[in-house]
């Protein structure tokens, strides 16, 4: 992709400034029906979903405690996966949205929930909540886009270190909650950081220790030793339950915004951002996955990502239910809605990952011209990380 | 011998709670980011010590009107009479807490009893007419300052209205056998209107108090003059009064014009409320969300509406549950207009169930 301000030809270039406006409207339309609808059928969704996870949970554990039998080992493994899974997408990432505020009841609330997950629930909800889905694939502005350590659009510059991306981006996979905290530290950024920043982030730092020593306390010490002479294979399930979960968390979230088809946008094309303007820009910034509905409550519904970053904050059950409608709108106004099986959104993530690895002549062109730039003293503005590199239209 | 023995007992204590405390931490740890009641609410929500209690009984009271039968899954810590407990019950998915009268003493089983008025477009109160028998409540208290002294005055006169007649027949219930010189005037729409009526007029056939009904449907509304009437010896009561806004308000006048405000308590279902001031932006700062709130919209209504998860209580006024720093701006008390303003050097604990916006405000909350 290549923000579609550069485009030869846009994908919104036949709507008008009212056509967009209208569009918003609509889309607001359907977000106050869920809104005043909202009610004990949901509540009783999330309650049963919770309550399900935590019996699988507490049933693979309790399965694992006699893990040196090979089949209790392979059960208790799958069964946590899948515990941990839910835990972290269903309920975490759709709790901390606010998605389940509006029951008021503390133990289901965004300001108390805690997740299974080494970043601290009130550092994901600051870089997720607050940026990611504020700055939806602004270049320069949404660190999702890469994670500030891969391209994943033409129009982000290339440079050497780049050639390692898939290498970068397979060993995240392996340790994603890992990275996530790393990332929501802004580690990446911090070399150019001023002095207080660095202290706000060493203080950051500390809670993510506390929080890994709570979390490795838990699935490596105490549950590994209440197994007695299981100690080592439920040390192994552990491990193998956060792996699974890590790469599964890792190929949704890639399937979200990398997929080919996906738009990306220039910094100054959000200047004065509208409604209608921002939801277009979700619209087309999103990607969804197709499937069955045990696969969609494993995404947390982030197989609905395009309804998702429309309504960040409508409880998740009920993605399924306005999806039709929003795709409807897509085709009323002319739109692509990205969408796929998750075997081809993977592999075409993937292939983005490994394409843009590799730099084309007019990425060397580009690199060149910077470097000539900065040479005769004429910096940019902004970071080079950040920067916006393509100022003229791409050939 | 004697000194040895206690040490050993002693110690033996102190290594048990050490010993219980390790435990408790160590199933912390289990459980972590969750904490142990969160697993055990799956599978025991009536374990002893989780603060919900199950709905028994249920038998109505009247035709609008239905009292509940509660044993709570906690040691029930003990009430006055007159004092409420606080229900959270899930309407249409929603957690809402209201505070109920209870109206009677703890019984020998452990249950305690509350009897709902089906108030008028009242959500909780609708919904705790139809409760079935075996739904769990969350449950708060008991709280309230509405009870009688340990030692009862010379000559007692309780005034009600409706379901104001709940505390009362609390206090009845657990002290009118130490009570002299008893007159209840009570006021309800009709003859089978009147809650606990068969138990009421026993106690009146019995002499053990005079009971004077009132029927609004044809006799009019209580004022105060009709209760100078009733009870000609009103002034030198000690009285304890329980019903709408206008009924107390015209006590209150009456106690005060003739001089016996001191020997005059009430409760009230709402607080009064005084004109509207002009609102604001509302920012609830911990919660990271800013709204726009009228004058009339208190902090807490304004809050809630808003997806913020604040505390609350009895939300008239009364509990201070719902305490919370004002770190910027202005409130106003919506029960007498009092404006409290405060900046983040000099932040004020404010009431957010009775305050509403007085311009722009912030709460650290």
């Amino acid at each position: 992709m290549t923000a579609i301000q550069h485009k030869p030809v846009s994908p919104v270039a036949h709507l008008t400034p009212e056509d967009v406006e209208e569009l918003g409207r609509l889309l607001d339309e359907i977000r106050e029906e869920v809104v005043s609808s909202r009610g004990a059928r949901d509540a009783e969704y999330i309650r049963k979903v919770i309550k399900t996870q935590r019996r699988l949970e507490l049933g693979s554990r309790a399965v694992l405690l006699a893990s040196l039998f090979p089949p209790a080992w392979v059960v208790g493994t799958i069964g946590l996966s899948i515990a941990k899974i839910l835990e972290n997408m269903e309920i975490g990432h759709n709790v901390m949205h606010g998605q389940w505020d509006w029951m008021r009841d503390p133990k289901i609330h965004s300001t108390t929930w805690e997740w299974d997950n080494v970043t601290p629930s009130e550092h994901w909800k600051h870089s997720h909540n607050e940026l990611h889905h504020t700055w939806t694939n602004v270049l320069g502005k949404d660190n999702d886009l890469g994670y500030g350590i891969m391209r994943v659009d033409e129009d982000q510059p290339w440079s050497p270190a780049l050639l390692g991306q898939p290498f970068y981006n397979f060993l995240n996979m392996l340790v994603f909650e890992y990275g996530i905290a790393a990332y929501d530290l802004e580690l990446f950024a911090l070399g150019k950081a001023s002095a207080e920043k660095k202290a706000a982030t060493w203080a950051k730092g500390k809670q993510v220790l506390r929080k890994v020593r709570k979390q490795v306390l838990r699935d490596y010490v105490l549950h590994p030793a209440l197994s007695g002479p299981s100690f080592v294979p439920t040390l192994a399930a552990n491990a193998v339950a956060n792996l699974v979960r890590n790469v599964w968390t890792h190929s949704v979230i890639m399937c979200g915004h990398f997929p080919s088809g996906v738009e990306t946008f220039t910094r100054k094309s959000i200047e004065g951002e509208t409604r209608g303007e921002w939801y277009l820009r979700q619209m087309l910034g999103s990607a969804n996955i197709t499937g069955g509905r045990f696969m969609h409550v494993m995404t947390g519904n982030l197989s609905y990502q395009i309804e998702h970053h429309l309504y960040p904050d409508l409880p998740s059950n009920r993605y399924a239910e306005v999806a039709p409608r929003v795709q409807e709108l897509f085709e009323r106004y002319g739109l692509t809605y990205v969408s796929g099986p998750l075997p081809k959104q993977v592999a075409s993530a993937w292939w983005k990952v490994i394409r843009l690895s590799v730099p084309t002549k007019a990425d060397l062109d580009k690199r060149r011209a910077r470097k000539a730039r900065r040479a005769t003293g004429r910096r940019p503005a902004v970071p080079a990380q950040q920067q916006e590199t393509v100022l003229e239209p791409v050939a | 011998m004697t000194i040895t023995k206690t040490e050993a007992v002693e110690s033996t204590s102190t290594r048990t709670r050490t010993l219980s405390r390790t435990l408790g931490r160590v199933a912390e740890a289990l459980c972590t980011p969750l904490v142990p009641a969160d697993y055990l609410d799956i599978v025991a929500p009536m374990r002893p010590g989780a603060r919900r209690a199950k709905v028994v009984a249920v038998r109505p009271e009247t035709a609008r009107a239905t009292t509940l039968v509660l044993r709570p899954a906690f040691r029930w810590p003990g009430h006055r009479p007159g004092q409420y407990l606080r229900l959270g019950v899930d309407v249409d998915g929603v957690r809402l807490w209201r505070s109920y009268s209870l109206t009677g003493p703890q019984r020998p089983d452990g249950t305690l009893t509350v009897t709902v008025g089906a108030l008028d477009g009242g959500a909780v109160s609708s919904h705790l007419q139809s409760v079935r028998v075996g739904a769990l409540v969350e449950v708060d208290g008991p709280d309230g300052v509405f009870t009688l002294p340990d030692v009862a005055p010379a000559k007692t006169l309780f005034v009600t209205a409706g379901t104001g007649l709940t505390p009362v027949v609390g206090m009845l219930r657990t002290r009118l056998a130490d009570l002299r010189d008893v007159v209840l005037v009570h006021s309800a729409r009709t003859a089978d209107d009147v809650m606990f009526a068969e138990e009421l007029r026993d106690w009146a056939a019995q002499g053990r108090l005079r009971l004077v009904e009132r029927h609004t449907a044809t006799q009019g509304r209580l004022t105060a003059a009709a209760l100078a009437d009733l009870v000609p010896d009103v002034a030198e009561r000690e009285t304890w009064a329980c019903g709408p806004n206008g009924l107390l308000d015209e006590i209150a006048a009456a106690a005060e014009a003739q001089g016996w405000t001191q020997r005059l308590h009430t409760e009230r279902f709402r607080p009064v409320l005084v004109e509207p001031g002009t609102g604001g932006t509302v920012t609830y700062g911990r919660a990271g969300v800013t709204l726009e709130a009228d004058g009339a919209t208190t902090l807490l209504a304004a809050g809630e509406a808003g997806g913020v998860l604040l505390p609350s209580g009895c939300r008239m006024g009364i509990c201070f549950q719902c305490v919370v720093p004002l770190t910027e701006g202005s409130v106003r008390d919506v029960r007498n207009g009092v404006v409290t303003t405060a900046t983040a050097e000099d932040p004020a604990l404010v009431q957010t169930c009775i305050s509403a916006a007085a311009g722009p405000c912030a709460l650290d909350v």
